[in-house]
């Protein structure tokens, strides 16, 4: 048999069809956090979680887009919150994938910080994964001072701070 | 109020009841999508005095290849607030087609007033880049083809056929910008004349930088209306829709005769372009020569203003841009400048998809 490429069949005869094409693509983008997340993400650099609250509905958002998302008007009253909140709802990742940073098993979870009335996605350590449960209390642990940077990754983990569970209904809006 | 026209073509009136856009820019670099919509959601509902209560259905065009994130239309939902919860879509398409879904389902009769609206920088990623991959993922987008060189392969073959001339761009882009002195929302305005913008350099022959659309960041939205809303938000000088339509052609670029845009003929021809004269056309001619290819489809002559507003080439809000001239159609038939208005929105490579839109005063 010819090695030659067959010129009349590109080759389907002898070679059988093409199965599989690899066309890499890569997009580079510059990311406009905006003015309300730039506002989080400097307080992030403070050691701070800084909010939005709604001048209509009241609530408090951290981190702000900016809007409401209830009622759909500009969040302009900033609102600094502590350092503490509970742990609404989570899962124990026990399944290694690509990119992944943190030995497993360990506990993802959302966290609701006290006054806030959104909450968003945090590490807990500090505890083994099998005590982990909703309406834990718990506290942000910061990176060192000079290590604090405009990210959530200032922020190392949250861990439990020893107060008793939150009632369930304190947060049940919010799961 | 009076009614409504082109009731021969059964069709439920639909009237652009409001028309809202950001200012056109370069590059907002401080401002989220939910943020730079905001203002324009509160501006397309405050002025005919509603709220987001009054609307039954909200429909959005954009695309997350523009952010590079996803569900970024998801997001820009905080924009508006949708609490309770309420009939939503989407299309990844320009907002035209977004503003098309809507009026289908005012079609319907079950509901008489829709929120349309679309947003997109294009300053955020390499825009020719990531218009590549709008392409066939096969054959054409893997050798990554920029628009602007797609866009000289159909100028040249408008040259070839003998159909236009270089001149002929530079006058639609000298005019175009001209117009736009007179738009508050242009990214480029200008008087300059066509022997100055000829002795620019081409940036790939035959098109040199006045016919190319600049790149911006921009938002728009659009109220439509019928039945009792219509009455109530129509002001003195409703602009109702009496025809709308979209076609698209294959992706396949050698098999079109891009000097012609045969789906924009078709959609013409089904929203009855050609029953009455037009004194406004809005075209989302993004390169200049393509508004030559365009008025040919549309069948339109020199009694007809194209692109009062400056177009595309004066501002070319990727996802935008199409309702956009919807709007500055129907802003025209409102302010009283027009009587009849053709608006026009196009999507993918050398005016692939097209969607044509008549309004008309009462």
């Amino acid at each position: 048999m010819s090695t030659e490429p067959d010129v009349t069949d590109g080759g389907a005869e002898t070679e059988g069809p093409v199965t599989t094409l690899s066309t890499p693509i890569r997009l580079d983008y510059a990311f406009t956090p905006g003015v309300a997340q730039s506002r989080f993400l400097r307080g992030l650099a403070q050691g701070k979680f800084l909010g939005q609250r709604c001048p209509k509905c009241k609530k408090v958002y951290v981190p702000s887009r900016g809007s409401c998302p209830t009622d759909g008007v500009p969040t302009t009253e900033d609102v600094e919150l502590g350092n503490v909140g509970t742990v609404t709802t989570y899962c124990v990742v026990n399944v290694p994938f690509a990119g992944q940073s943190i030995e497993i098993p360990y506990i993802c979870a959302q966290v609701l910080l006290d006054g806030a009335n959104l909450s968003f996605m945090g590490l807990i350590q500090e505890i083994p994964t099998d005590q982990i449960r909703m309406g834990m209390r718990v506290e942000a642990v910061w990176v060192e001072p000079d290590e604090l940077s405009p990210s959530l990754a200032s922020v190392r983990y949250f861990r439990p701070n020893g107060e008793p569970d939150a009632d369930y209904d304190t947060f049940k809006e919010y799961l | 109020m009076s009614a409504a026209p082109g009731a021969k073509r059964d069709i439920r009136p639909v009237s652009v009841a409001s028309f809202a856009q950001a200012k056109n820019v370069r590059h907002d670099d401080q401002h989220n999508e939910v943020e730079g919509l905001l203002p324009v959601i509160a501006d397309v509902f405050g002025a005919i005095g509603i709220t987001k209560d009054d609307v039954d259905f909200i429909c959005s065009g954009s695309t997350d290849y523009l952010i590079g994130g996803p569900f970024s239309f998801v997001m820009a939902l905080d924009a508006v607030g949708v609490w309770p919860p309420r009939a939503e879509s989407h299309v990844e398409m320009d907002g035209a087609w977004a503003l098309y879904e809507a009026w289908v389902l005012l079609q319907e009769g079950e509901i008489d007033a829709a929120l349309v609206y679309s947003f997109g920088r294009s300053s955020l990623g390499n825009l020719n880049e990531i218009l590549a991959l709008q392409l066939d993922p096969y054959y054409v987008a893997p050798l990554w083809p920029d628009p602007v060189s797609l866009a000289a392969l159909q100028a040249r073959a408008l040259i070839d056929a003998g159909k236009a001339t270089e001149d002929d761009f530079a006058r639609v882009a000298a005019r175009s910008r001209k117009d736009a002195l007179s738009n508050p929302n242009a990214q480029v305005a200008h008087d300059r004349s066509v022997e100055e913008l000829l002795a620019e350099d081409y940036v790939v022959a035959p098109l040199r930088r006045h016919t190319l659309p600049p790149i911006t960041d921009g938002a728009a939205a659009i109220v439509l209306a019928a039945g009792k809303a219509a009455e109530a938000w129509g002001g003195d000088n409703p602009a109702w829709i009496t025809g709308i339509d979209h076609r698209i052609e294959t992706h396949a670029l050698g098999a079109r005769d891009l000097t012609v845009s045969a789906s924009t003929i078709k959609a013409a021809e089904v929203a009855g372009v050609a029953d009455g004269p037009v004194d406004v056309a809005e075209l989302h001619a993004p390169y200049a020569h393509q508004e030559l290819i365009l008025c040919e489809a549309l069948g339109l002559d020199n009694t007809t203003a194209v692109n009062p507003s400056g177009g595309p080439l004066a501002a070319n809000p990727l996802m935008s841009a199409g309702l956009i001239r919807i709007g500055e159609a129907a802003a025209a038939i409102r302010s009283g400048r027009a009587r009849r208005a053709v608006a026009h929105g196009t999507s993918g490579p050398c005016l692939q998809q097209n969607l044509v839109c008549v309004l008309e005063a009462s």
